[in-house]
């Protein structure tokens, strides 16, 4: 058991950040109409919004583990100016507001975009459909693996790296049995930001891939959407997204926490 | 495991400083999210005898308005601020039903203006709306095509043929209602490809050439310029939408909202509006 010591000041402005995070969370649960609750969530628009959010959450999400990995491991390693660009370039998406990347990506992948002609040819037609909103999520979200993967692999430094090497073990041995497994709590960690942004994006989404149910309607589109038509639905579906993020949370930290033998 | 333990102290000079420091993160976070806030309300200055002997008081005028009224009600604004020295008008522009529900979650606003009457019908049922609403404007819809019109589209009907990319705006809100309404009095089924938020979404959609087709109001066409064109169709005669007016009921200056409303329905405001692509109501 450690004790870190923190300046009683601190305390202050910490728990009027708590509760400026807590404050509008508790009062949306609050305002849920619960006598109604069940059937709001339940319609076949909320369900399709869901079922979508979680499908296309997924498959981003492993997306940016299969481009985020090795783009994580190469920027760890890497140095000097090209990486110092690279890395500027790949954390774009995180600084840019997400209606500006679906601009962007209707501009590459639209159909007068710069590879809508090419794509035509080969029969593939992004726009509207659920790919779309699949490129849209690991465009907003694969920074969020990239950046915690390097700073784990960082952390762990090329130490054990350089062991495994000697002792005859070759690049991809090493990547596969002393490289990932380090860094492994910064890659869950990565995989569960990136996830809570795929499940929670919207501007990029909406203008890049549209809104048809069950097709690009997302939950956080569909909550859009009801706000107009019945408010209560969107409270109460917002809170169900808010249920799911933190389950999603709660479910890999303890899966972490049991991997890394229960103590940080 | 690691907790956080905060050391006792108990030198009173110490403590005493903490709270100073303490209390001074409190204020200095206090004045931030205050000065986010900025001083819109409409406090009254005096601004001087401003082009004539009589006192002119600063006065603030705040109207929510239906998203298609932005440009002809821009227009009127100025023109109200030119005949009423010392007042400013400040819009909110956006969809009806987000307007009214702002409004009955307590939003400072003087005069609303929506799309259709079963928007203001709302505000009048949440007792938002102090008289009765003037119907001043009426908007119909206009097949949306971009430019060079890939799909070749003419009529309602090209719309229903396989391959053409349509996009419509979501029924929940007043352009996909009266969507709606025209499928259904031409007897088509459009099947879109995209159910946008609003109007202006489906006009994206057309201008960057996502969508072959959509279905707007004649006023977002005409404000869109030379990369959209507009083609008329019958069956729109079924579906005009009504803009009504009305002053609210938690007004600052009844009267001078009263008065924004004679602007937008006496002569000038109505040509204004027909300039935009109005028609009559």
């Amino acid at each position: 058991m450690t004790t870190t010591l923190v300046p009683r000041w601190l305390l202050v402005p910490a728990a009027l950040g708590t509760l400026f995070v807590g404050l509008p969370i508790v009062a949306m649960a609050l305002s849920v109409d619960w006598s109604s609750f069940g059937s709001l969530v339940t319609t076949e628009a909320s369900t399709d919004a869901l079922l979508l959010s979680l499908r296309t959450a997924a498959v981003s999400t492993l997306l940016c583990l299969i481009l985020g990995i090795p783009l994580a491991v190469v920027l760890a390693r890497a140095t000097g100016t090209a990486a110092t660009l690279l890395r500027s370039l790949v954390l774009v998406p995180l600084v840019i507001p997400p209606v500006v990347g679906g601009i962007a990506l209707l501009q590459a992948f639209g159909r007068r975009g710069l590879l809508g002609s090419t794509l035509d040819v080969l029969g593939l037609q992004v726009a509207f459909s659920t790919t779309a909103v699949v490129i849209a999520q690991t465009f907003v979200a694969m920074p969020f693996l990239v950046l915690s993967l390097e700073g784990a692999l960082r952390t762990a430094g090329t130490r054990y790296e350089d062991v495994s090497a000697t002792l005859g073990a070759g690049p991809t041995t090493t990547f596969r049995r002393v490289t990932i497994p380090l860094a492994l709590p910064g890659l869950i960690s990565g995989s569960i930001l990136a996830f809570a942004r795929c499940l929670g994006e919207f501007g990029a989404t909406i203008t890049f891939a549209g809104s048809l149910q069950g097709t690009t309607r997302t939950l956080p589109l569909e909550i859009y959407l009801q706000r107009e038509g019945d408010p209560r639905a969107a409270v109460a579906l917002s809170l169900v997204l808010v249920a799911v993020a933190v389950l999603v949370i709660g479910l890999t930290r303890a899966r972490r926490d049991s991997l890394a033998g229960g103590a940080p | 495991m690691t907790s956080y333990a905060v050391r006792s102290r108990t030198s009173y000079a110490v403590r005493s400083r903490t709270a100073v420091v303490a209390a001074a993160v409190v204020a200095a976070t206090a004045a931030l999210v205050l000065a986010g806030c900025g001083t819109s309300s409409g406090t009254p200055e005096p601004l001087g005898t401003e082009g004539g002997s009589q006192p002119t008081e600063a006065r603030t005028l705040t109207v929510f308005a239906a998203a298609s009224l932005q440009k002809p009600f821009e227009q009127i604004g100025r023109a109200f601020e030119g005949s009423h020295p010392g007042v400013t008008v400040k819009f909110s522009f956006g969809g009806s039903s987000g307007l009214v529900a702002q409004l009955s979650e307590g939003a400072p606003a003087d005069v609303l203006a929506t799309a259709n009457e079963q928007t203001m019908a709302k505000a009048v049922a949440d007792d938002l709306v102090k008289g009765t609403p003037t119907p001043f404007a009426s908007n119909t819809l206009q097949i949306v095509v971009p430019a060079d019109n890939p799909a070749r589209i003419s009529s309602l009907a090209d719309l229903t043929r396989s391959g053409t990319k349509v996009v419509l705006c979501a029924p929940a809100v007043p352009c996909g209602s009266a969507s709606a309404a025209v499928e259904k009095a031409a007897g088509v089924d459009l099947t879109p490809v995209s159910e946008e938020q609003s109007v202006t979404d489906v006009l994206g959609k057309v201008r960057s050439g996502e969508a072959d087709a959509g279905l707007v109001y004649v006023t977002d066409v005409a404000g869109a310029g030379d990369e959209v064109t507009g083609i008329d169709f019958p069956e729109a005669a079924s579906a005009v939408n009504t803009y009504p007016i009305a002053t609210l009921r938690d007004a600052a200056d009844a009267s001078l909202a009263d008065e924004f409303v004679e602007a937008v329905t006496g002569t000038q405001g109505l040509e204004t509006l027909a300039d935009a692509g109005f028609t009559a109501p």
